[in-house]
């Protein structure tokens, strides 16, 4: 017997502040984020808001040991958890168990530009490249790069002990990640799950892997869904963003007096081969697998790449008539990872709120990732 | 046995395929003959130069090609390799058409230097070189293959294509202890009802300078025994200095086993039972009581309706490290009592080194080869017992023994727990 999952907890920093209320403000008032320059390579990011970081990580030695990715997770994580009002109880934090997206931290740009100037020179490349890595990469960037490493963090941090998986695969790896918590919480094999990401835009590092596959926007903000179809055009702007949801089955929430804010449904999550109209025909599919779906709202992860963005546009016209769609991207940027827990969270916040009571969050990954998360009023 | 659910009423969890690969051969038969042989795959890099490098041997794998050659395509030309065998060996599905989830452990691999170096000349750039002219590099749209190539997410979607799997594939890292992490995902999906079949792997093909240098920096690897490769991993003895990285992939074929007995499949073992416990001390270090692994030890034998005692063989992860190898064997003696200083246990890694990503999966293979041969792999390179370890170790020389349950213990930075309990028959 499947059990009904809630969300009692909602933490989300990004380009539009700290909570999940400046969220909902921000995007009712409309327009579009901050967008700025990020200054050492010139591609315009949805930078996160200034933050007081040992508001949620206390120890300056913790902070030091983060990578922005890293801290940022940690952050959104805390305010999840103070949400849930679970911040304050260890033993239900010792049996909490986590589910995280990630990529890898930041690299050590300077490290890396002298090293590739050095190789161009160097005699013997392969004892230059170990005599420079071994030399000059910090001990500890390790530990601040790999992925596992946001949930290691939060669970020093937070003291989140129960257990943790890292999902890795770009937007897929949001997607996957807040399936697995539902699943495995409807069927019983856990009770209370954190589950999210996060992603920091602003590095000039960020946007090499993507800039490969001519995926990122080059020039400054224009709308998501108009961005033209030219390479450099159409694309995302990346953004800095922490997301994370305390989700517990209905029983366990009421049992420890925690207000349900929304319901979350099974995620459907759908693999396509891309080519034209794998987009429309994936949405489709999963549609159906939602429940009866009729969203007040559509809070939708586009990214800006062309033809998806302009195939799923489409395809909520048809499966969504009635629904007001807004693109995150327009506020927050692209925050890869992120970018699922992210719009789940904005989802649930504004069922929470009173606002919808219906409200599913999209998912359309770069090069793959797509799905569907429906949040709807718990009562 | 007829049984097709577990004492708490789930679907019993059968493995009907197992495939490997690591530095010691391709497929079950090599690795298990080696193994018993007591041979350690371990020899001095040839992969790239290793002038200045304090550790220069590894557990590589050099009879696999790749192209290009980079983590990546290695990671999933082994895992592919290790599937084909296991998907053989289970007879499931049509070729190119698996019917079940994939759950992938996968190293955290980036864009490599020859790639970086690549792209910075490409850029024209002449000065020093920045983000910002590797980013002209990219916008020439000459290396489109790389992006496709470094996702985290590809090395799984191209396994997903290959074996036709259903759904979306999930690619995951506990660190260390990621191939165990694939196999629990895989057997909670069969448990769940989600699927009746699951392929779970873990690879790693990352032994590259950097990912060399960085384990190098933490002063996790071995230094003592460049010069005698094969005697460099120590587990559980007293002059043990530090692990060295290997290479391979593990794949196990799950299967639920009312669906595996209706279609006539061999079943070779069951995953009774996964355990986890996160860790919160430290980022590399073990909290110094050893609760969590304690937990995650008790966690699976629990999972598996089984007792303590239960448990006859232990699969360690036995990395070499002066501090895993205590806390592991401090965890076990707290749970299995003073019976642990009469269970065998040993550590593969002795002899195919930290496969790392590929660890869990890779040994939780080699936990099911033991029960089918009836046979302990050693621990091989005792030759110091440490008297804080009083167990045996079946040191140096594999031994005969019915073996029926089995646990798999890993371990990883940022505090990852994971253990398995794998049996030859249902409770």
């Amino acid at each position: 017997m499947r059990r009904s999952v809630v969300v009692t907890g909602i933490g989300i920093v990004s380009a539009l502040g700290e909570g999940i209320e400046a969220h909902l403000a921000a995007i009712a008032a409309g327009g579009h984020g901050p967008v700025k320059a990020e200054p050492l390579s010139g591609y315009p990011v949805h930078a996160v808001t200034p933050l007081e970081w040992d508001r949620q990580i206390p120890k300056k030695s913790d902070q030091r040991q983060m990578e922005a990715w890293q801290r940022l997770g940690c952050y959104a994580a805390g305010l999840a958890l103070d949400a849930a009002g679970a911040k304050e109880d260890p033993a239900l934090k010792g049996r909490m168990q986590l589910v995280v997206a990630a990529g890898g931290g930041e690299r050590d740009f300077a490290v890396d530009g002298q090293i590739l100037t050095g190789l161009r020179e160097a005699a013997d490349p392969g004892a230059y490249l170990n005599e420079h890595l071994l030399s000059d990469l910090r001990p500890t960037l390790f530990l601040a790069q790999l992925s596992n490493l946001a949930a290691g963090n939060i669970a020093i941090v937070h003291g989140v002990t129960g257990a943790s998986r890292t999902f890795m695969g770009e937007e897929s790896a949001g997607v996957e990640a807040l399936r697995i918590a539902e699943a495995r919480i409807a069927a019983g094999q856990v009770d209370i799950m954190l589950a999210g990401g996060s992603y920091n835009a602003e590095r000039p590092d960020g946007p090499l892997i993507y800039e490969l596959g001519g995926f990122v926007r080059r020039d400054g903000f224009a709308p998501v869904a108009e961005r033209g179809d030219a390479v450099g055009e159409a694309g995302f702007i990346l953004g800095s963003a922490g997301a994370f949801l305390v989700l517990e089955s209905e029983e366990h929430a009421a049992a420890r007096g925690a207000k349900a804010l929304a319901r979350i449904e099974p995620v459907v999550s759908v693999r396509t081969r891309r080519e034209p109209g794998s987009v429309s025909q994936a949405f489709g599919e999963a549609w159906p697998k939602l429940g009866a779906a009729r969203p007040d709202r559509v809070i939708s992860g586009a990214t800006g790449i062309a033809p998806i963005t302009a195939e799923e546009s489409a395809a909520l016209d048809l499966l969504a008539p009635g629904a007001t769609v807004s693109h995150l991207g327009d506020f927050i940027g692209h925050p890869m990872e992120a970018s699922a827990p992210a719009a789940a969270a904005v989802a649930a916040g504004l069922v929470a709120s009173g606002a919808a009571r219906d409200v599913v969050a999209t998912s359309v990954g770069h090069r793959r990732g797509e799905g569907l998360v429906r949040l709807t009023a718990p009562d | 046995m007829t049984a097709t659910t577990d004492s708490q009423g789930r679907p019993l969890v059968a493995v009907t395929g197992i495939g490997l690969v690591t530095s010691l051969g391709q497929g079950r038969d090599e690795n298990w003959a080696a193994l018993t042989a007591g041979r350690s795959g371990i020899h001095r890099i040839q992969r790239f130069p290793i002038e200045g490098l304090r550790t220069s041997i590894a557990g590589t794998v050099d009879f696999v090609e790749a192209e290009p050659f980079c983590a990546p395509v290695l990671s999933e030309r082994f895992a592919e390799l290790a599937a084909d065998e296991a998907v053989a060996q289970a007879g499931l599905g049509r070729k190119g058409d698996f019917p079940g989830a994939l759950f992938v452990a996968v190293p955290p691999v980036e864009l490599d230097w020859p790639q970086r170096r690549e792209i910075a000349e490409a850029s024209g750039q002449s000065g020093d070189v920045t983000y910002a002219d590797l980013l002209a590099g990219a916008r020439t749209g000459r290396f489109a293959a790389f992006h496709e190539l470094f996702l985290f997410g590809t090395v799984a979607d191209r396994l997903a294509d290959r074996f036709g799997t259903v759904g979306v594939p999930i690619s995951l890292s506990t660190a260390c202890s990621s191939g165990a992490t694939a196999i629990q995902l895989g057997v909670e999906a069969i448990r769940r009802g989600e699927t009746e079949a699951a392929l779970c792997i873990g690879t790693d093909g990352s032994v590259n300078p950097e990912s060399l240098i960085r384990f190098s920096l933490l002063s996790a690897l071995s230094t003592s025994s460049n010069d005698d490769p094969e005697g460099a991993v120590k587990p559980f003895a007293k002059n043990r200095d530090g692990f060295i990285m290997g290479e391979g992939a593990g794949a196990l074929v799950l299967e639920s086993a009312e669906s595996a007995r209706a279609r006539g499949a061999t079943i070779l073992g069951y995953v009774l039972g996964a355990g986890e416990k996160g860790d919160g001390f430290h980022r590399t270090r073990s909290s110094p009581d050893g609760r969590p692994i304690i937990d995650a030890i008790r966690d699976a034998i629990a999972d598996a309706g089984l007792a303590p005692d239960d448990i006859d063989y232990v699969n360690a992860h036995g990395t070499g490290t002066p501090e895993n190898d205590k806390m592991e064997a401090l965890g076990l003696m707290a749970v299995l009592g003073e019976r642990m200083k009469s269970v065998p246990i040993s550590s593969n890694k002795s002899m195919i080194g930290h496969t790392l990503t590929a660890a869990g999966a890779i040994e939780a293979a080699l936990s099911l080869m033991t029960i089918l041969n009836g046979r302990l792999p050693p621990t091989i390179n005792y030759a110091v017992p440490d008297p804080a370890i009083p167990l045996d170790v079946v040191p140096n020389e594999a031994r005969d023994a019915q073996v029926s349950t089995v646990l798999s213990n890993s371990f990883g930075f940022g505090g990852q727990n994971t253990c398995l309990v794998i049996a030859a028959e249902p409770r």
